[in-house]
């Protein structure tokens, strides 16, 4: 009954990266879990940040708790550096982190977090994707209640998300998950791979780097490790599609300031004429043209 | 090949709702009429309730509401679990199961894969948020199905099996009738061929004419699967039909067990005489 | 063409910022503008209840940093406790008082509706239950001289110390009272994950920091049907509480502070039955910082919702701790709300994708 001081002791203002000792250290804990069981959902006591939830906070946990002085560090949001919340995120950690250096090239970074997508560019081993994540369990669509939803995952049994893939195709003779696709890890766990396009998906089956995910308002932390299997959920004989871009006559659509027909593309609506099209991953874009806008 | 060991052997089967106490047992049951234990005020839904399920076979409970069949159903198709007792269940692989000390991974394959369960009222039996063959679908694709040309293909099989016109395969079971629905019930408990089949009180509050043809189906079923069935019902007409052997249930205790034509013709219980005896 | 870039991301937000300075000294509308920037204490005094609110929501005991949070966020209160929050994420943990057993309190008001009478006696304190909501436009211009006196006029609002048991106790001391169980132990949830189900520990901490609204909608809806309710005000209590924290050499406890909090405890009677037992008077807590009493009675009342939900299986939203616990965190709330302002279109794009691709298929094209 006695008032006790013997809660872990934090070093105010001295740490890299806003986080207290605990809080890092539960996060790397939490992670290290996260890759020892791919795809199982580690649950965390997400630290609020001066950031609002929802805007980023468990990919920013993540990353200010593993980037060192010597990562470069590369912010994006719907592939774009420049993109309003991308360059708040910066702003907040490279006052947070001194010294750490922040890249738009996706080549020269170590780490790169996102928000819905993943670089163009393959990835090499040194690098790690930290990821965004609003919601971190793909049973969510077909069960709100987070208790039933941890019996489910236990037990391995999918068996109602499965049901809504047999009604979509039924319905529209594909599956209609856009984005936020379904995916079964190391044949284990289902995750929600965030809400990045189809298109990305196949980019995290056997990747050669680590991808890590953080739902600060959801609370939860769960990893690929590389080489791991991501298999999106289909069915044997109904194949899992990307998105075509193609336009009515069945061409596909190319990026109008590179040429590429080979990335994800935003679309730009114009008045009285068909639509623009060009690369969303603003620093592959500049890539394929030599970096020569001086971007 | 004919088996020659039992499909279920239940002895004992006791429930009991309450803290419970030594006496619940003795303070209850059809010689004392009640099934609340006067000493510590528990219910008493089930006591030492025995009997054999052969392949093949189809088995009535038979009781008025109170009697605790529908409590045998439920810890059976592990709903609930009993308070004492054992019931062995046996598959056709040879494997036997002690349903009373089942886990829960357990517990699941067996509801997934080599039981099935028909409900009185489709809402227990039926997801009715998804179509009629998301229903059937289901019940595949726990059992890891993955191909959907073939769940398709064995929907449309299953549903033209009980009868419910195929072009409503993709309809909710919201805009069924009672009576298709119970066959959709029926429908989705067969899809992964399972070894034992729970039927609790499948046709009551259906028109008599419904009735005869969802029996019907049931006796073909029978004949055709060979899948072993428990029948609960307060219908003497059902278990004439349906059930080769009976057992009657009062207060929670079997008060009446044997052929049913034998118990038809020539009950021995007091209660089982009365109740021949009010049927028409 | 050039590239259609999401570009002056910096610049946006610069503006931003410059845009809020304009608006908070009254420079878009034509007249006097805002005078003198707001003293803090100003804050704290005149906007005590709004700095009790802010408070309670942010987690925090800092009457001047909270009035702080106000003065910044322009007034907007969610945004406000969330500078609070912010703020005490990662300050250095000191140690962890002893639970109060709340008798010790240094009453400013004390009320109870079960009884008439109670042992130490009601006290109405300044509460603006029985005020009418008419304007007083006498505040409008008020002198300044007058203001300044008031202050003076009784030597601090009557905070009386003393043993006042209570009312509950009483009832406790009968046996009408439903048995607690074994005290269970405080969770910090900003350390200790939530998982459910969760321990009513926890649960009273998530909806202490609830925001106020919230929490008191969730009540709501036990209050007109979806839910059984029927209750009481035992004893609602505002007054200060001593912080006790271990002396750093001898370690015995001693009072470092003091905070302001409100405390109901509601009852509702329950009839019993067979299988459940004496009818007897079941319990609902609430508690929060500083004097907030719609949100401390609101909070007692979705405790013994939830509590009802453990016993009797969960019938209602506000009876279901899943519903409730994830649901009245304002700051939470607020900020996924407000990510719907974020560009999403590339989720879109995927969106517009399938359709087209679905529509395709449909028409028999490839």
């Amino acid at each position: 009954m006695t008032p006790t001081s013997d809660v872990p002791q934090t070093n105010p203002g001295t740490q890299f990266g806003f986080l207290d000792d605990f809080a890092v250290r539960e996060i790397r804990r939490g992670l290290l879990k996260a890759l020892a069981i791919p795809g199982y959902q580690v649950p965390y006591a997400s630290r609020e940040m001066p950031i609002a939830r929802g805007f980023g906070t468990g990919g920013m946990q993540i990353t200010l708790a593993i980037a060192t002085p010597e990562d470069r560090l590369k912010v994006i949001d719907q592939g774009a550096d420049d993109s309003v919340n991308a360059v708040s995120l910066r702003r907040f950690i490279a006052a947070s982190c001194p010294a750490l250096l922040t890249v738009t090239r996706t080549p020269e970074a170590t780490i790169i977090q996102t928000r819905h997508r993943v670089p163009e560019r393959p990835l090499v081993a040194g690098q790690i994707m930290v990821y965004q994540v609003p919601y971190p369990d793909p049973l969510q669509i077909v069960e709100p209640s987070e208790a039933k939803r941890r019996a489910s995952h236990a037990h391995g049994d999918y068996a109602r998300l499965w049901v809504k893939l047999y009604e979509d195709v039924v319905r529209f003779r594909e599956v209609a998950i856009s984005n936020r696709y379904p995916a079964r890890v190391a044949g284990r766990y289902v995750i929600d791979p965030s809400p990045i396009p189809r298109w990305d998906l196949p980019k995290l089956h056997r990747s050669p780097v680590p991808h890590l995910f953080g739902a600060g308002r959801e609370k939860k932390l769960y990893a690929v490790p590389p080489f791991t299997n991501v298999v999106p959920l289909a069915f044997d004989d109904v194949p899992f599609e990307v998105e075509r871009f193609r336009d009515v006559a069945g061409k596909r659509n190319r990026c109008q300031r590179c040429g590429a027909d080979d990335t994800f593309l935003d679309e730009i609506p114009l008045t009285g004429q068909a639509s623009r099209w060009q690369c969303n991953d603003q620093d592959r874009c500049s890539e394929n043209l030599g970096y020569s806008d001086g971007a | 090949m004919v088996r020659e060991t039992p499909v279920l052997t239940a002895s004992g089967l006791t429930r009991i709702h309450g803290r419970g106490c030594l006496d619940c047992v003795r303070l209850t049951g059809d010689a004392q009429g009640r099934n609340i234990c006067p000493s510590c005020g528990s219910v008493v839904a089930l006591a030492d309730v025995s009997f054999e399920l052969w392949p093949g076979e189809i088995l009535g409970v038979m009781g008025e509401s109170g009697s605790g069949k529908s409590s045998v159903v439920k810890m059976l198709h592990l709903d609930d679990q009993m308070t004492a007792g054992s019931a062995i269940f046996r598959e056709s692989d040879g494997r036997s199961h002690e349903l009373a000390q089942v886990d829960e991974v357990e517990i699941r394959r067996l509801r997934d894969t080599r039981f099935g369960m028909v409900h009185q009222n489709p809402h227990l039996g039926l997801n009715f948020g998804v179509s009629a063959g998301g229903n059937i679908a289901e019940r595949l694709l726990c059992g890891g199905e993955r191909r959907f040309a073939v769940i398709r293909e064995t929907a449309l099989g299953l549903l033209d099996r009980t009868e419910v016109p195929r072009g409503r395969i993709d309809h909710q079971p919201g805009q069924f009738s009672g009576g298709m629905q119970q066959r959709l019930q029926i429908a989705r408990a067969l899809a992964p061929r399972p070894e034992l089949l729970f039927l609790d009180e499948v046709t009551t509050g259906l028109d008599l004419s419904v009735q005869a043809r969802i029996l019907d189906l049931i006796l073909e079923i029978q004949r055709e699967l060979g899948v072993a069935m428990i029948v609960v019902t307060h219908d003497l007409g059902v278990v004439r039909l349906l059930a080769s052997r009976t057992i009657v249930l009062r207060h929670g205790r079997v008060v009446e067990a044997g052929l049913t034509d034998q118990i038809l013709e020539d009950p021995q219980h007091a209660y089982t005489q009365q109740l021949v005896m009010s049927a028409l | 063409m050039g590239y259609v870039a999401v570009r002056g991301g910096e610049a946006a937000i610069a503006e931003a910022i410059r845009a809020l300075d304009v608006l908070r000294a009254g420079g878009t509308e034509p007249g006097p503008g805002a005078g003198d920037p707001l003293q803090v204490d100003a804050i704290r005094h005149q906007l005590r209840l709004l700095v009790d609110r802010v408070m309670g929501e942010g987690g925090l005991y800092d009457p001047r940093l909270a009035a702080l949070a106000i003065k910044q966020a322009q007034g907007d209160p969610l945004e406000a406790a969330f500078i609070l929050r912010a703020h005490r994420s990662n300050l250095p943990r000191l140690g962890e008082s002893a639970p109060h057993r709340g008798s010790s309190m240094r009453l400013i008001r004390r009320i109870s509706s079960a009884f008439k009478e109670i042992p130490g006696g009601q006290r109405l304190g300044p509460s603006t239950d029985y005020l009418q909501r008419l304007f007083r436009l006498d505040l409008l211009d008020e002198d300044p001289a007058a203001f300044r006196a008031a202050a003076q006029a009784i030597p601090g609002v009557p905070a009386t110390a003393g043993n006042f048991p209570k009312v509950v106790d009483g009832l406790r001391a009968e046996g009408l009272l439903q048995d607690a169980g074994p005290a269970q132990p405080a969770v910090d949830i900003t350390r200790a994950p939530v998982t459910f189900p969760i321990p009513r520990p926890a649960r009273l901490a998530h909806l202490t920091r609830g925001e106020t609204g919230g929490v008191l909608t969730m009540a709501y809806t036990t209050m007109r049907g979806y839910g059984y309710l029927h209750p009481t005000v035992a004893e609602l209590r505002v007054g200060y509480l001593p912080v006790l924290l271990p002396h750093p050499l001898t370690g015995e406890p001693v009072e470092a502070g003091e905070v302001l909090v409100t405390e109901c405890e509601i009852v509702a009677t329950h009839g019993g039955g067979p299988g459940e037992g004496p009818p007897r008077i079941l319990l609902g807590y609430g508690g929060c910082l500083g004097h907030n009493e719609v949100k401390a009675i609101a909070m007692a009342m979705c405790d013994r919702a939830m509590l009802s939900g453990d016993e009797r299986g969960v019938r209602h939203p506000a009876e279901d701790p899943e519903f409730v616990v994830c649901h009245v965190d304002g700051i939470e709330a607020m900020g996924f709300c407000s990510h719907y302002k974020l560009p999403h279109y590339v989720t879109f794009q995927s969106d517009l994708e399938n359709i087209r691709s679905s529509a395709a298929k449909l028409q028999g094209g490839a």
